[in-house]
């Protein structure tokens, strides 16, 4: 188990096989639907844990890159014209152009100020999505036109799973080569002592700067891919402050600097109140609950825990 | 740590999330399904409440007399917290697993416009109990609703106005979806009562002083009455700002304010500022004519009786929903889901608590102005501006 983990192509492999096998026990496209969003928002989970993980900078705003993506399809293709996969495209560079911008005066800062800044930047996003109702239908949110590709149009959530699956396959290739890239050590060096990895000649900055476009750019086709899935996109649902909250408790959840804890804290935070409306009234309670215990039992998050157990006592 | 063992854990574990999301109970034969997706948490949770409690009371005494069509009536609710995503979720949830034959809620704007692309796909009829006016403008075929839009609400004030001999007026709006609908529902409809909005200011939902604002409006020559579309605490502050300010031209506030709360939070600057409202919310001092009086005295009682807490319009368009739901599956005498929509299509003469609703196949509200009365507030509490 632990060397399956070890192994990078090893757990492509096993991700694949899974997202391809599930659709052969789920009953309705509500599983597919449901599913489907737990792919996006571990693309979400995987671009933010490369930022909180390997370099160990957080970002309370991420979801304001998801707004990005998400209204740029749905503007690009009702207001220009454009096709949704350009758009998606168009979105991404936009994001990942805005947080080389903004990335350079915030990432000089460090903690909580860092922290603040990028909270500010998600907040600054999801307040221009919202007042700029001309382009975007304010506060109630815009219809967001279905993608057609090679003539036909893609709608449904079965149809949406496959392509968000492939998509996560894709993010977790590249996320994970970029850990394995001298950029990866790089970033763990900084994470470890931004101090040491400057003497050993680490340019500090850069580096920063490159991994939060990156993670940007991550949310932004995340962003992109669900407001495919829903047709219909708000603000709040998009680019709002407590979707930042969540895409950071996802990462903490699953383990930082753990790409298979990335997919893992999405399927929680996806699926639990999906399971636990069984419960009605306590539905909240429980969920809290849940999430306190694994902090608690598991604090180094969910995957990075369990495997500290599996190497101390199986092996 | 073999292989073979950390296979068998993966197993456990995708067997584990299958048996938690097949979790639903099976149902039995022979009840009709009504699905309720609404805000019960959250900062939308003042509109889904009441609307969840309505539901479940009527349900409840519904079940107690027998059903419908001989059958029992199987209630699920869902709460979206506020969010459209989730929203979208839990409707897909009612259609896919739960098979509901139609659906009672969208608490907000936000979640029902996420929800009405699944109800057209699943063509399953489908009452909102949200404001705005886009939800039913274009008319979709699947999608009805029971609130007044905002528009209705401006259109009461300026006829009000226009009676009052009033045609310049100043307006500030709150930038929350609320306010910023009704503000532009109100600047569309304004042109046609001959009124002329001279001055214009907004308001952000948490700001805690409007008095700058206020002022220019003050300074603005010419203003015959201020009015301001806006929701939740902001209305409130700006009644108390417009009171120490003197400002002495009528103040016009919105149906979004009419609750007892709103008075409570203005204080005595509340005194003498008009708003139209549902009948419910002065239900003891209508007329004994009114068609309305005895549905919501009825209503008002029952759930006071209940939940031991006052009556909210947000409550009523829940009442109505249901009951206009009934009638039509009473009148098709069957669940199915296009038969049901038909009927409700039809809806003539229903007398609830928002007003008499005609629906047809251009209008799936069904309301028209007499829905709204002018309400003043006089000494602490509403009275019927006749």
């Amino acid at each position: 188990m632990e060397r399956l983990l070890r192994n990078r192509w090893a757990l492509v492999l096993a991700l694949a096989l899974v997202l391809a096998a599930l659709p052969l026990v789920f009953p309705s496209n509500y599983y597919f639907r449901v599913a489907a969003l737990v792919n996006i928002f571990a693309l979400a989970a995987i671009g933010l844990n490369l930022l909180m993980g390997y370099a160990g900078q957080v970002s309370l705003g991420h979801a304001g890159f998801m707004g990005i993506g998400a209204y740029a399809v749905a503007i690009g293709a009702s207001r220009f014209g454009l096709n949704g996969a350009v758009a998606m495209l168009a979105g991404a560079a936009i994001a990942g152009l805005l947080a080389f911008l903004v990335g350079r005066p915030i990432l000089r800062l460090k903690g909580h100020y860092l922290a603040v800044a990028t909270l500010g930047l998600g907040l600054l996003i999801s307040m221009a999505l919202t007042n700029e109702a001309g382009w975007t239908g304010g506060p109630d949110g815009m219809a967001v036109p279905r993608l057609e590709l090679f003539g036909t149009r893609l709608r449904g959530p079965d149809t949406w799973y496959m392509i968000t699956a492939g998509a996560l396959v894709l993010g977790v290739i590249l996320a994970l080569n970029l850990i394995e890239s001298p950029t990866g050590r790089a970033m763990r060096a900084i994470h470890d002592s931004e101090i040491a990895a400057r003497v050993v000649g680490v340019d500090v900055a850069a580096y920063k700067l490159k991994i939060f476009v990156i993670s940007a750019v991550y949310a932004s086709i995340a962003g992109s891919l669900m407001a495919f899935l829903n047709g219909h996109i708000t603000p709040d649902g998009t680019a709002g402050f407590l979707r930042s909250v969540e895409l950071v408790t996802m990462v903490v959840l699953g383990g930082l600097g753990s790409v298979l804890g990335a997919i893992v804290g999405a399927a929680m935070l996806v699926i639990l109140p999906q399971a636990l409306t069984i419960f009605h009234e306590y539905e909240h309670l429980l969920l809290g609950l849940i999430i306190m215990a694994s902090m608690i039992l598991l604090p180094r998050g969910v995957i990075p825990s369990l495997l500290a157990r599996l190497r101390g006592g199986g092996a | 740590m073999s292989m073979h063992t950390g296979m068998t854990r993966r197993l456990a574990l995708a067997a584990g999330f299958g048996a938690m999301m097949a979790a639903a109970p099976a149902l039995a034969q022979g009840e009709i399904k009504l699905g309720a997706v609404l805000s019960v948490t959250g900062p939308a949770s003042f509109l889904g409440d009441p609307e969840k409690r309505t539901l479940e009371m009527e349900v409840e005494a519904l079940n107690a007399q027998g059903g419908l069509l001989g059958r029992k009536v199987r209630l699920i609710v869902y709460d979206d917290a506020g969010d459209a995503n989730a929203a979208r979720t839990f409707a897909t949830r009612l259609l896919e697993e739960d098979k509901v034959t139609a659906m009672i809620g969208g608490s907000t704007t936000g979640t029902t416009l996420a929800m009405v692309p699944a109800f057209e796909d699943a063509q399953v009829p489908f009452i909102s109990l949200a404001g705005a006016i886009q939800i039913i403008q274009p008319v979709k075929k699947w999608v009805f609703k029971t609130p007044h839009t905002d528009t209705m609400a401006c259109e009461k004030i300026f006829e009000d106005m226009k009676k009052r001999g009033t045609t310049k007026i100043g307006m500030i709006s709150g930038t929350d979806g609320f306010g910023k609908s009704m503000r532009d529902q109100c600047v569309g409809v304004a042109g046609k009562y001959g009124i002329e909005i001279l001055h214009e200011e907004s308001y952000g939902p948490r700001d805690t002083d409007m008095t700058p604002q206020l002022t220019n409006i003050k300074n603005k020559a010419g203003v015959q009455a201020v009015i301001n579309p806006g929701f939740g605490q902001g209305p409130a502050i700006v009644t108390r700002n417009y009171r120490q300010l003197g400002i002495t031209v009528p103040l016009y506030q919105s149906h979004g304010v009419a609750s007892k709360q709103f008075i409570d939070l203005a204080g005595p600057a509340a005194e003498g500022v008009r708003l139209p409202a549902a009948a419910l919310l002065v239900a003891d001092k209508l007329p004994d004519n009114d068609p309305q009086k005895k549905v919501v005295v009825q209503y008002t009682a029952d759930y006071t009786k209940k939940t031991g807490q006052p009556v909210s319009t947000f409550g009523g368009h829940a009442y109505d929903g249901f009951h206009i739901w009934k009638q039509a599956v009473e009148r098709a005498k069957t669940d199915n889901p296009a038969k049901v929509r038909d009927e409700i299509e039809k809806t003539k003469g229903y007398v609830g608590t928002g007003g008499v609703v005609n629906m047809s196949p251009t209008d799936h509200m069904g309301l028209d102005l007499s829905a709204f009365r002018m309400l003043e507030i006089r000494n602490g509490d509403w009275t019927l501006v006749q």
